[in-house]
C-alpha cells in the first residue's frame, strides 16, 4: 500500500520532467547551444593560428604591422585604431543589454532607440573593419599574398610566417565581421518586429534577449581575436 | 502554453541587471582594455618580459570573457544545470588549446633539422 501511494505522487523537481530543467525559454536554450556550436567553429581557427605561431621562428610584430590610424596617421600609432575598434563593440554591447533591460520593463521606445544605437554601433565597428583591410590590402597582404622580403623582414617575419599571418588574420576576421553582420542584420529585423509592435502584442520581449545573446557572443570573440592577433 | 508561459515569467522576474550594474560591467570592461593598452604601449619589455606580458594578456582577457558571459549573457543568474553544461565544453576547448600550443612548440623545436 505504502509503496503505491508513493509511485502515484507526482514529482515537481526540476528533472521530474513536465518542463525545462534549465527553466530557459526553448528559443534561448537553442540560441545558447548555437552559441557553443559556433565557440567550437571559433576556437578551432584560434587554435589553428596558436599552434601555428607557437611552431614559427619569427613571426609579424603586431605593433608594427597595426600602427596607422586610416585617414589620420599612417604610422606611428599602434594599438589606437583597434582600440577604438574594441571601444565600439562593448559599446554596442552595452547598448544591447540596454535594450534587453527595457524590454523586461515592457518599454517599447525605449527598446527600440537601444536597438537603433546598437546598429549604429555595429555599422561603425564594420566600417573600421573595412578600413583596417583595405589598409592591411594596400601594405601588401591578403590571402595568399605578402609584401615583399624587404617590408617582411621589417615586420620581424619571414616569408613562411608573414604567409600564415596574412591568411589567418583575414579568415578569422573575416569570419569574425561576417558574423558581425548576420548580427546587424537580425537586429535590424528584430527592430522592425519592435516597431511594429510584434513584441508588444506578444507580451514579452525574450527575442530581444535572444540576438542579445548573439550580439554579446559576436563582442566574446572579438576580445579574443583583439588579444591574440594585436596584443600577444 | 499556460505553463510555459509561467515559467518564462519566473526566470525573467529576477531584475538582476539594473542600469546601474550594467553600466558597472562596462567600466570593469573599459578598464580592464585600458590595462591591457598601458601594459602594451607604455611598458618596455625591458621592466616586463614578454612573456608575463603574454601571460597578463590572457588572464586578463578570460577576466573579460567571464564579466560578458556572466553578466551581459546573464549566464550567472541562470540555472546551475545550465551554467555547468556550457562551462564543461569550454573546459575541454581551453585543454585542446593548451594541447594544440604543447604541439606547436614541439615542432618549432623541430624545425631546424
Amino acid at each position: 500500500m505504502d509503496t503505491t501511494a508513493k509511485l502515484d505522487e507526482v514529482k515537481t523537481t526540476p528533472w521530474s520532467g513536465g518542463r525545462s530543467p534549465f527553466s530557459v525559454e526553448y528559443g534561448k536554450l537553442m540560441m545558447w547551444f548555437f552559441l557553443l556550436s559556433d565557440a567550437f567553429t571559433f576556437s578551432a581557427f584560434l587554435i589553428y593560428y596558436g599552434a601555428q605561431r607557437f611552431s614559427k621562428f619569427t613571426w609579424p610584430d603586431p605593433d608594427l604591422v597595426f600602427q596607422s590610424i586610416p585617414g589620420i596617421m599612417d604610422a606611428g600609432a599602434p594599438l589606437v585604431f583597434v582600440g577604438i575598434m574594441t571601444f565600439i563593440l562593448i559599446m554596442s554591447s552595452v547598448t544591447m543589454v540596454l535594450a534587453v533591460e527595457a524590454g523586461h520593463r515592457n518599454a517599447k521606445k525605449e527598446v527600440i532607440w537601444w536597438m537603433i544605437a546598437t546598429i549604429i554601433g555595429g555599422f561603425m565597428f564594420l566600417g573600421c573593419q573595412a578600413l583596417e583591410w583595405s589598409h592591411l590590402h594596400h601594405e601588401g597582404f591578403w590571402w595568399g599574398v605578402v609584401p615583399n622580403a624587404e617590408v617582411i623582414k621589417e615586420l620581424g617575419a619571414d616569408h613562411v610566417s608573414a604567409q600564415q599571418f596574412a591568411n589567418l588574420f583575414f579568415t578569422i576576421t573575416g569570419f569574425h565581421g561576417f558574423h558581425v553582420f548576420t548580427g546587424v542584420l537580425i537586429n535590424i529585423i528584430i527592430l522592425i518586429m519592435t516597431a511594429a509592435g510584434v513584441f508588444e502584442r506578444r507580451g514579452h520581449y525574450l527575442m530581444v534577449e535572444k540576438v542579445g545573446l548573439y550580439w554579446h557572443f559576436v563582442d566574446l570573440v572579438w576580445v579574443f581575436v583583439f588579444t591574440f592577433f594585436y596584443l600577444v | 502554453m499556460s505553463t510555459e508561459h509561467s515559467n518564462i515569467e519566473h526566470a525573467a522576474d529576477h531584475g538582476s541587471m539594473t542600469k546601474g550594474r550594467i553600466w558597472k560591467v562596462f567600466f570593469i570592461l573599459l578598464a580592464i582594455t585600458v590595462v591591457e593598452f598601458i601594459l602594451a604601449l607604455a611598458i618596455p619589455d625591458t621592466i616586463i618580459s614578454h612573456g608575463v606580458k603574454n601571460f597578463a594578456y590572457v588572464v586578463l582577457t578570460l577576466v573579460k570573457a567571464f564579466y560578458i558571459v556572466a553578466f551581459f549573457m546573464h549566464l550567472k543568474f541562470e540555472k546551475y544545470a545550465l551554467i555547468v553544461g556550457i562551462l564543461v565544453s569550454f573546459i575541454f576547448i581551453v585543454y585542446f588549446i593548451i594541447l594544440m600550443l604543447t604541439e606547436g612548440s614541439y615542432m618549432n623545436s623541430h624545425m631546424n633539422i
